[in-house]
């Protein structure tokens, strides 16, 4: 069932059928959406978008890894990355979808 | 930052469009992100990240208070994958290539 891969381009078609907007503007308002995200991400603010999900920034400390093919160790630096919680509603209407599950389930 | 932060930011960009245009770009976007989701599609959005739900096999569980056995049902869980130029400018590295 996993063929078909949504890229920006689909996103913008979405945004250009729903509101009267040329496909430039179209594009472009997804490429804005996506880098006001990005720029609060990065000013190590938390991003919550009601009924979709939540990005946070964590950071890492340093700490000693290991190269598993050759067994060596190597240090990994301290780092900043980016989590991303689903919301409930997101993750009840994927099972909805997917599982028939009840909303809620487990 | 909230969907609505977002909102007034772009409306603050956009002044010529209405702001309840804008709220309506922001949730067709997510809207179509999740719709792609629940029919189980990945989104790749380059430079951003890629979201993709992942499956989790039917298990027995055990409630943790009472040690009692309890089937979980087959589930599906979205997954999100930080791109790679979003990694790097979180850490400060700008200006690589816009690979994902």
């Amino acid at each position: 069932m996993t063929d078909n891969t949504v890229t920006r381009a689909q996103l913008a078609e979405a945004v250009y059928q729903e509101v009267g907007l040329s496909r430039n503007d179209s594009a472009q308002l997804v490429d804005v959406i996506l880098e006001e995200i990005s720029q609060a991400l990065i000013r190590d603010e938390m991003v919550k978008l009601s009924s979709f999900g939540s990005f946070q920034v964590r950071s890492k400390g340093k700490r000693v890894g290991r190269n598993p093919k050759t067994g060596e160790e190597v240090p990994i630096l301290p780092r900043r990355v980016l989590v991303f919680r689903a919301s409930h509603v997101l993750k009840d209407k994927i099972n909805r979808a997917l599982t028939g599950a009840q909303k809620g389930e487990a | 930052m909230t969907k609505s932060d977002l909102i007034l930011h772009l409306a603050e960009k956009y002044p010529h469009l209405l702001q309840r245009d804008i709220e309506r770009i922001v949730n067709t976007v997510f809207d179509e992100i999740s719709n792609a989701l629940a029919r189980n599609n990945r989104v790749e959005l380059r430079g951003f990240g890629a979201f993709s739900v992942k499956r989790r096999e039917a298990r027995q569980g055990r409630n943790p208070r009472t040690g009692q056995q309890v089937s979980v049902a087959e589930k599906y869980v979205p997954f999100f994958k930080t791109g790679k130029q979003l990694r790097d400018r979180l850490n400060g590295i700008e200006g690589t290539s816009d690979d994902d």
